[in-house]
């Protein structure tokens, strides 16, 4: 549990020297407590108080980095239960899972085809981060091909499922410098996967029963030195799921049980009675960390994406784009000039519906705080009055010949308001939703 | 080593509305409907009840919509023709609820008018004994003229009627108050404003047990995470006991999900965006489950296929607990 600024003060040496460049000690301590200094601008500091300050500041769930050559996935460091109380920080791991059975083509096939797939979703970059590859044959030699297979087509970060010391090792050897997830130990086989795990310093999963067991197994196995865990409760379906994970988010972050601190791996498609997809969604919005799907299919994964994108947006910060005159299409001095707020979803919906129509297209995008557009307008950020300033700022006079203003058809109702502020201006009214303003264009446009 | 399972202890619960009435209380549905009720956040078993499933409705017109996705149109085939079979085809399709939504105009263009939605909510509460919800086609003016109309034809079935904002709810609730008639109260993504209307139209005199709240949301990719925390949010306020958010919550995923180019458009979108059907169907199912993890009580959908989907999921959550 964090500490207050007072219980931070009564450990500092309280002799107000400065020396940290704050006026005192308390003024410090209140720093320190906000994550705004560093303890280590104390050079009076007692060893003691540097136990106790760095062990209540550790994070309530542990950060743990999987790495590759070239790209890196981190999860864990949460620290609250709901989104709207601060922000969900580390993107669950999307995995695909393969399996050494298959033969070694059809796996450079399928890393290949993972490899090359990437979306935009407003300007992001949305892509699968690795692959989980089990050691299905229980054959050293084997693992290795099939791991060698998967990396000669994709540098993606992997997920090691081993479940012996042996094969555990082939699969380390055959990653190379990366850095793998290790899948798993258990109450058999800990101690000897647990050795593998801190020879190469790579983040190990541990697998129980039960929180009871699986606590004190994490006890054990941080207590020989590994201390990026990540937790596989064994879920099995809805229920189970959400109650598993509620409960170890709540115990990691209310009660600060640090034995189950750790970012939790699921397999949405283990359970045949659960739809993967729809089990999958439910762990990235209820604290999942990595989550190793059966079924790589593009239509699904877009939508995954997209949800774990929604979820893991800031809400405090509205992705934004910059308000302006954009030019789509190279667009000439009779081109339709349309605005829109600069939330960034509404821009890009519009942005890439006018592009996508080919219509040469002016689109006036003004300051609404990065609302949408209804959200915007009940909100006094997208009214006649603001419209009218931005058109000046941003000279559209200058770039049309025309006098036509498209809006928004769902603020249909600021039209008569914003032709008194633009005098001399026509305002048409546009469609509600973006994808019909191709067919809006093509009747009422006639230039 | 024994582990403390943690459990919040709430003080308040979401208020129990119930939808439609059977002939006993001077209506014909073959059954009643009750959203709410819950002690908890949603389906967490261990801590408080969920005496109530989340119900799912399924969305249809009064007539043939002009611009739903094909593939909608396709799952419905002939039955999107007349609202009689198409609300038939919703109760086989496992419907708990029928959401009619009336059109702007008529198939030639022309004002919807009041006698046709008589014609149209006879047709519906003829074909099909579910409860009903019946919606405006969205403008002020025009929603007042056609449900008034709605509200005296279906006297006495204890209708949700929507949709009331806060620019226009008064004639829709006295409707609702004349009538013997339930109201849905939207409000756009905003937890006081959800509140504020709620008061409004319970100062008219609309009893609490009449009002169900719709935060409104945005679709997977298109603001969700908004509609989502306000749910959160409106759920937490209410368990903690603030009375004027303790409404059931219904959303419409179905509505959202549909009109976003992923579901409506098959052509010209980046070949990574898979295959069409299979992209529309996840949007809308995602769109939905997520809402119904922030608390929503009744959702809205337009695909029959989805409506089998989150059945099995809200089978497998809503059932008591079994693990604690």
């Amino acid at each position: 549990m964090a500490l207050t600024g007072l219980e931070i003060y009564k450990i500092l040496p309280q002799t107000n020297c400065k020396d940290c460049n704050y006026p005192t000690c308390l003024a410090f301590a209140m720093k320190l407590a906000a994550k705004q200094a560093s303890l280590k601008d104390c050079p009076h500091v007692s060893e003691e108080a540097k136990v106790k300050l760095e062990a209540a500041s550790a994070p309530p769930i542990a950060l743990v980095t999987v790495k590759s050559d070239g790209s890196e996935v981190k999860v864990g460091n949460e620290t609250v239960l709901f989104r709207h109380e601060k922000t969900f920080y580390h993107k669950p791991g999307l995995f695909w899972h393969l399996r050494d059975t298959e033969d070694t083509e059809e796996l450079k096939g399928k890393a290949a085809e993972a490899e090359a797939y990437h979306v935009d979703y407003v300007g992001i970059d949305l892509y699968l981060d690795g692959f989980a590859v089990e050691a299905a044959s229980g054959d050293p030699g084997t693992f290795k091909a099939a791991i060698e297979a998967i990396q000669s087509e994709s540098k993606k970060p992997l997920i090691l499922i081993a479940p012996s010391a042996d094969l555990a090792q082939a699969g380390l050897e055959a990653a190379g410098d990366s850095r793998p997830l290790l899948y798993a130990a258990d109450a058999n086989n800990w101690e000897e996967i647990a050795g593998v795990a801190k020879a190469k310093d790579v983040p190990l999963t541990v697998r129980g029963e039960s929180l009871d067991e699986l606590a004190e197994l994490t006890e054990k196995i941080a207590g020989v030195g590994v201390e990026e865990l990540v937790l596989d409760p064994q879920i099995t379906g809805y229920l189970d799921s959400l109650e598993l994970l509620t409960t170890l988010r709540r115990l990691a972050l209310k009660q600060t049980f640090r034995p189950l601190g750790y970012p939790i791996i699921t397999f949405p498609g283990a359970d045949a009675e659960a739809d993967e997809t729809l089990l999958a969604a439910e762990h990235i919005t209820k604290y999942g960390g990595f989550v190793v799907l059966e079924e790589f299919n593009p239509a699904s994964l877009y939508a995954l994406l997209v949800l774990r994108q929604n979820i893991y947006t800031d809400p405090q910060k509205p992705i934004q784009v910059q308000p302006g005159i954009y030019e789509i299409n190279s667009p000439d001095e009779n081109a339709p000039l349309l605005v829109t707020t600069n939330f960034s979803i509404t821009y890009f919906s519009i942005a890439n519906e006018v592009e996508g129509t080919g219509w040469p297209g002016w689109l006036l995008v003004t300051d609404a705080e990065g609302m949408s557009v209804l959200t915007a307008w009940a909100a006094g950020n997208f009214d006649a009055e603001r419209i009218a300033k931005d058109a000046k700022a941003f000279d559209v006079e200058g770039k049309v010949s025309h006098r036509k203003l498209i809006i928004p058809g769902h603020v249909a109702v600021i039209s008569g308001e914003l032709e008194e502020e633009m005098p001399g201006w026509e305002i048409m009214v546009g469609p509600r939703e973006a994808v019909d303003i191709n067919s809006y264009l093509k009747a009422m446009w006639s230039n | 080593m024994t582990i403390e399972i943690p459990v919040e202890k709430w003080a308040g619960s979401v208020r129990e509305v119930t939808i439609g009435a059977t002939a006993e209380d001077g209506g014909t549905r073959s059954h009643t409907i009750t959203v709410g009720g819950e002690t908890s956040l949603p389906f967490l078993h261990f801590e408080g009840q969920t005496p109530n499933r989340p119900i799912l409705a399924l969305e249809i017109r009064d007539r043939k919509p002009d611009s739903w996705s094909p593939l909608l149109l396709e799952a419905w085939g002939e039955a999107a023709e007349d609202p009689g079979a198409w609300a038939k085809a919703a109760e086989e399709a496992g419907a708990d609820m029928i959401y009619l939504t009336l059109s702007l105009t008529n198939a030639d263009g022309e004002p919807n008018t009041p006698e046709a939605v008589r014609t149209a909510v006879r047709k519906v509460l003829d074909a099909t004994g579910l409860p009903l919800a019946v919606a405006g086609p969205g403008q002020a003016e025009i929603d007042n003229e056609l449900l008034v109309p709605v509200a005296e034809e279906a006297e006495g079935e204890r209708l949700l009627l929507g949709v009331c904002e806060d620019k226009n709810y008064r004639t829709i609730v006295a409707a609702a108050l004349a009538h013997n008639h339930l109201v849905q109260s939207r409000t756009p993504m905003d937890v006081n404003l959800s509140k504020q209307l709620v008061i409004l139209i319970h100062d008219m005199g609309l009893p609490l047990e009449r009002i169900i709240m719709d935060p409104t949301t945005g679709a997977l990719g298109y603001g969700i995470e908004y509609g989502f925390s306000v749910m959160e949010r409106l759920r937490l306020a209410a368990l903690q006991g603030d009375a004027m958010t303790q409404q059931p919550m219904l959303v419409n995923p179905g509505y959202e999900a549909w009109k976003v180019k992923e579901s409506k458009i098959g052509e010209g979108v980046p070949e990574n965006w898979g295959d069409w059907k299979r992209r529309a169907l996840e949007w809308e199912a995602i769109t939905a489950t997520t809402l119904m993890h922030s608390g929503a009580d009744i959702l809205v959908l337009q695909h029959p296929d989805n409506l089998r989907r989150l059945r099995a999921v809200i089978d497998a959550l809503a059932s008591p607990a079994t693990t604690t």
